[in-house]
């Protein structure tokens, strides 16, 4: 049985049915890891042990008849950002190299409670900052398409391992787009959703304001599965939206008819590559022939939504980085004779990659006194302009849509040493985050072999549509391309 | 130069919730070294804040016991600043948008009253503490110190004055009364010495009517040490003015022993905070009902009491306040006047030897071994001439330390004045016998002869006599 | 947007990182880079416009006051390469 090529969903019914031991699912998945790590490094840490055990666990239950929960022994890849209690939980940073956590996130609670097996955790940009997964402290994943390019980021880990069939479904978290542009980039699918719907407690907090954990699947239905175990209201999350329980799965019908579809004039034609855009226009029409109404929509804000969110997330940046500072955990760079002052300035000089520096050396400006008002402040109200733009825009429409990255994936190195030009790679996914609305990210075909992803926003709060039409467009598109990826066998 | 002092005090008030601010640990006193910590109070990655219900309405009780108005949408703000006793490097307090400003509170400083505006009253977290390991003890010449984090996260009520305090004894009067405030509510110890309740100063003397410069005063542990310490640095700024030299704006902290305060010279602290509304929390909108509930839960306060037991029953300020400092205690005057016995003397005996004999044992008022009831009955005691006012404090003594009642202690021991006159009569006229000189003095009117005869009758009677009548009869047999 | 080379420097300190005169030079270039296009939102007029510091219309969430057990004290300093005692050891602070 090929079951790393089987979806989430397929795999859990087969384990159900006790067709196939969970021992065996996580034996497989546990050995395509060690068959292409070597090549996609999409892991930070494997769980072998952990998982084999957890797996034997499973099959006991199976066999006495008790109830391991609806993903019973399916396994699973989470962001390395995740806090897992006794499992080294690094954020791809060398502060949290040897960190482990006392705590379990509540997602990860939630996986576990449905009984899936974590199989490790996964490569991430250090402390999620970047677009490509190369800021890792750990080395940089590769595009299991083609490894001479990145899988995106932050959640590139996630989405490569997925991609590579290293593992049905993993979490993610996604700031300004890292579980969408990663998930467009290795052709599989990836919501954010609602801010507030998904706990954050036990997230290892970027920008708290923008900050959601999210799953990421190769299909629709697996997506929504995923969503359906994490999402729900959490007391240790303050910011979490006391809502019902919905059955995403049970209201995918793909009937969706008569909806309207918004294409964003703003994030769908200036700075995006022509493949790109072919392939979202093909996409467009799909919806059109599926019987949705699309108009062009403008959202004036937008343009300004990506300057907005490089002083609103590197601020909250600033401060939630405050604590890794040497004295309670992590790293701490020591010399003999120094006072607490230079083993702050050298730990964290130490211990903090590129990219993270330069965040928290921009939020810190945005925030310090003389500059607040014109950068922090007038944020703020930027944001409030563009969530406005996006409430207009759903007062006529059902959802909207653009590509989701304005490029197919490019190559390693290119851009990590012009900050500017990387962060432009999100200018379509994170006016969602600066809104704090849903949004999904799914293959829509390739362009000069490398995938392209098709972006759904909806209303707040409304996972149920965006899902119902991603999954009625997959159907339309049927995308079951995979990387043609050499195993080191 | 006409000199004015301008005092502005910060105070921190640890309310005594069972939980901490943002996390289930408990919020009590001490305990080993972060034993009392969690993934929250620690700062751990990925851990989040969820405020404490009972904390919220505790400052809501305090801000409007001191007549501050209810913000209706309040925030939290992240204050961000390096120290190792803070485990995010960020402590949540509130800035802009504090749950209360504008109140008052008026303090009676006998001869004229001060009314001190109450700028605001918010809501924050406490900080860990640091302990230096060196010879010193302190941090200056510390080797290294050793953080504990037991503290960090209990909830802090923070209370701001207006500069209207213009003298040190009308800071230390002003903190006397928020303390007693405070303990009336019920939301915390307000020790001191612990640490739960904590006082910085703002300290300026204005020159002919023109600002001078503000120095804040940190490290002041007790009522005392903050009167000592304002007092200095009222006295070194007048000097500093005085003599031409400029007055520095900084942070000074205040030496009990040298009784000095000097510049805590932090070379790294660079006074930019970076507030910004802290985005793991959302707003604080206490409803109408909420607040009138907690409205409701508010007792008669010390200041109002005073006022009351001065009219009401004409106890003096000094004696009403003592009293009124704690409820409690109060709350005993009022039961003990209640049974029809002169208030002031039941005051007296209250605020005198019942105090003392407390203090001692270190008894708080809840569990004074001396009832309402029995303390009524001394009073009565003294008052029908049944006992003198030096037995009495016997009598005392012994139902502080029995439980028994004042008349039986005075049954079975005996004790009852000797005021039938034909058997004290008796007794005078042999002391009269005993002591021909004395009396011949006191007949030529040597006043302090009645004194020595008084003793003598006493010593007869093994104090029994009652004092008024003995000297009486010795008057007139004295034929004076 | 160019930002100062003592801009840098106080930010550096602020934010508690030691720069080397190389990585200073670098930051302040990258950082003028981003500021300029940061700066753009200066370009919208937000006059009467309310700031947004958080998207959930949530108010008042609280817990109630119940203490639960706090970790072991092995796991509270269990990360931390320097303890004593149970606690927390620090360089010296001044
Ligand atoms: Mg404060
Ligand atoms: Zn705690």
């Amino acid at each position: 049985m090929d079951i790393i090529n089987r979806d989430a969903l397929a795999i859990a019914e087969l384990i159900r049915k006790r067709e196939i031991s969970a021992v065996a699912v996580t034996t497989a998945f546990l050995e395509r890891i060690r068959d292409v790590e070597t090549t996609v490094n999409a892991y930070i840490n494997v769980a072998c042990d952990e998982a084999v055990r957890r797996a034997e666990r499973i099959d006991g239950m199976l066999a006495e008849g008790r109830d391991p929960g609806p993903f019973a022994g399916v396994p699973i890849a989470v962001k390395d950002l995740l806090s897992t209690r006794g499992f080294t939980t690094t954020c791809g940073s060398r502060m949290l190299e040897n960190f482990v956590p006392v705590y379990d996130a509540t997602v990860v609670e939630r996986v576990d409670g449905a009984g899936m097996v974590m199989l490790g955790k996964a490569n991430m940009d250090e402390f999620a900052m970047g677009s490509s997964t190369e800021n890792s402290y750990f080395g940089p994943t590769r595009n299991p398409w083609d490894p001479d390019t990145v899988p995106g980021g932050s959640s590139g880990g996630s989405a490569a391992a997925v991609s590579a069939g290293e593992a049905p479904w993993a979490l993610g978290s996604d700031t300004g787009g890292s579980i969408r542009q990663p998930a467009s980039l290795c052709g599989i699918v990836g919501m954010k959703p609602t801010y507030g719907l998904v706990s954050r407690y036990g997230l290892v907090a970027f920008a708290s304001s923008l900050d959601q954990v999210g799953p990421m699947a190769r299909t629709v239905p697996d997506c929504a599965a995923l969503l359906g175990v994490i999402a729900g209201n959490d007391p240790m999350d303050s910011t979490s939206i006391p809502v019902e329980k919905v059955d995403y799965t049970g209201s995918l019908d793909g009937e969706v008819r008569g909806l309207k579809v918004g294409v964003v004039k703003e994030i769908s034609s200036r700075g995006i590559d022509e493949g790109v855009l072919e392939r979202f226009q093909a996409a467009v029409s799909n919806l059109e022939g599926l019987g949705m109404e699309v108009e062009e929509i403008t959202l004036p804000s937008f343009e300004y939504a990506l300057s907005a969110y490089y002083v609103i997330a590197p601020a909250e940046a600033s401060s939630n980085l405050a604590r890794f500072d040497g004295v309670r955990y992590g790293f701490r760079a020591s010399a003999e004779g120094e006072d607490i002052w230079e083993m702050y300035d050298r730990t964290r000089s130490m211990g903090f990659g590129n990219e993270v520096k330069r965040r928290i050396m921009l939020g810190t400006y945005a925030l310090s006194a003389g500059y607040y008002d014109a950068y922090y402040a007038q944020a703020q109200k930027v944001r409030t302009l563009i969530v406005r733009d996006f409430e207009r825009a759903y007062r006529t429409c059902d959802v909207l849509v653009s590509p989701t990255s304005p490029s197919v994936a490019f190559r390693l190195g290119e851009k990590v040493d012009d900050p500017l030009t990387m962060y432009l790679s999100d200018m379509c996914t994170i006016p969602v985050n600066l809104a704090g609305i849903p949004a999904i990210s799914l293959p829509c075909g390739l362009s000069d072999g490398m995938p392209v992803g098709f972006q759904v926003m909806g209303p707040a709060l409304g996972e149920a549509t965006v899902l119902n039409v991603a999954y009625a467009l997959e159907g339309a598109i049927g995308f079951d391309e995979r990387p043609p990826l050499s195993t080191s066998k | 130069m006409e000199f004015e002092t301008i005092i502005g005090l910060e105070i921190h008030v640890e309310l005594s919730t069972d939980s901490k601010m943002f996390c289930s640990c408990s919020a009590g006193f001490g305990g080993d070294p972060n034993t009392k910590t969690c993934p929250v109070c620690l700062g751990h990655p990925g851990s989040l804040p969820v405020p404490n219900r009972r904390a919220v309405g505790d400052t809501i009780l305090l801000a409007l016991a001191l007549d501050c108005d209810i913000t209706p949408s309040s925030i939290f703000h992240r204050k961000n600043y390096f120290y190792p006793d803070m485990p995010k490097n960020f402590q949540i307090s509130q800035y802009d948008i504090p749950l209360s400003t504008g109140g008052s509170l008026d303090v009676d400083m006998g001869e004229y009253k001060r009314t001190v505006g109450i700028t605001r009253v918010h809501l924050e977290e406490d900080t860990g503490k640091s302990i230096h390991v060196g010879e010193s003890g302190r941090i200056h010449g510390a080797e290294y110190s050793l953080e504990d984090f037991n503290r960090a996260g209990i909830p802090l009520a923070e209370v701001v004055t207006e500069p209207d305090l213009r003298t040190p004894d009308e800071a230390r009067a002003f903190m006397q009364l928020l303390r007693s405030t405070v303990l009336y509510l019920g939301i915390s110890d307000c020790k001191m010495e612990e640490g739960s309740l904590r006082c910085d100063a703002n300290i300026s003397v204005a020159v002919d009517g023109s600002m001078g410069t503000k120095v804040e005063i940190k490290n002041m542990n007790s009522f005392r040490a903050m009167y000592r310490a304002l007092t200095y640095e009222e006295e070194r700024q007048r000097l500093a003015i005085q003599e031409g030299k400029t007055v520095v704006q900084e942070t000074r902290h205040w030496d009990d022993v040298a009784g000095t305060t000097s510049p805590l010279r932090s070379k790294e602290e660079a006074f930019d905070y970076r507030y910004f509304p802290e985005p793991d929390l959302v707003p604080l909108e206490p409803d109408g009902e909420w607040v009138k509930a907690l409205r409701d839960l508010l007792p008669e306060l010390p200041y109002a009491r005073v006022r009351r037991f001065a009219s009401e029953y004409g106890l003096s300020r000094e004696i009403a306040e003592t009293l009124t400092s704690c409820r409690a205690l109060a709350d005993y005057f009022e039961e003990a006047a209640g049974a029809g016995q002169d208030p002031v003397a039941v005051a007296r005996w209250i605020a005198g030897d019942l105090a003392a004999l407390m203090n001692d044992a270190e008894v708080p008022i809840g569990r004074c071994p001396v009832g309402t009831g029995h303390l009524a009955e001394l009073v009565e005691l003294i008052n029908s001439g049944a006992i003198s006012g030096k037995m009495a404090k016997d009598v005392l003594k012994e139902a502080f330390e029995s439980g028994k009642a004042p008349r039986r202690i005075v049954e079975e021991k005996g004790l009852s004045q000797i005021a039938d006159e034909s058997e004290l009569e008796k007794l005078v006229d042999e002391v009269i016998e005993e002591n021909l000189e004395a009396a011949g003095d006191l007949r030529d009117g040597k006043d302090q002869a009645l004194k020595f005869l008084m003793g003598q009758v006493m010593k007869k009677t093994r104090g029994k006599a009652n004092p008024g009548t003995a000297s009486d009869i010795i008057r007139k047999k004295l034929a004076l | 947007m160019a930002i100062s080379m003592e801009d840098v420097e106080h930010v550096a300190r602020l934010a508690r990182l030691a720069l080397s005169c190389e990585e200073k030079e670098t930051m302040r270039r990258q950082l003028s880079d981003v500021l300029e296009h940061a700066h753009r939102i200066s370009d919208l007029d937000t006059e009467g416009v309310p700031p947004t510091s958080r998207v959930v219309p949530l108010v008042n969430v609280f817990r109630e006051d119940v203490v639960r057990p706090s970790i072991t004290p092995g796991e509270a300093i269990g990360n931390a390469g320097w303890a004593e005692e149970g606690a927390f050891r620090v360089p010296r602070i001044v």
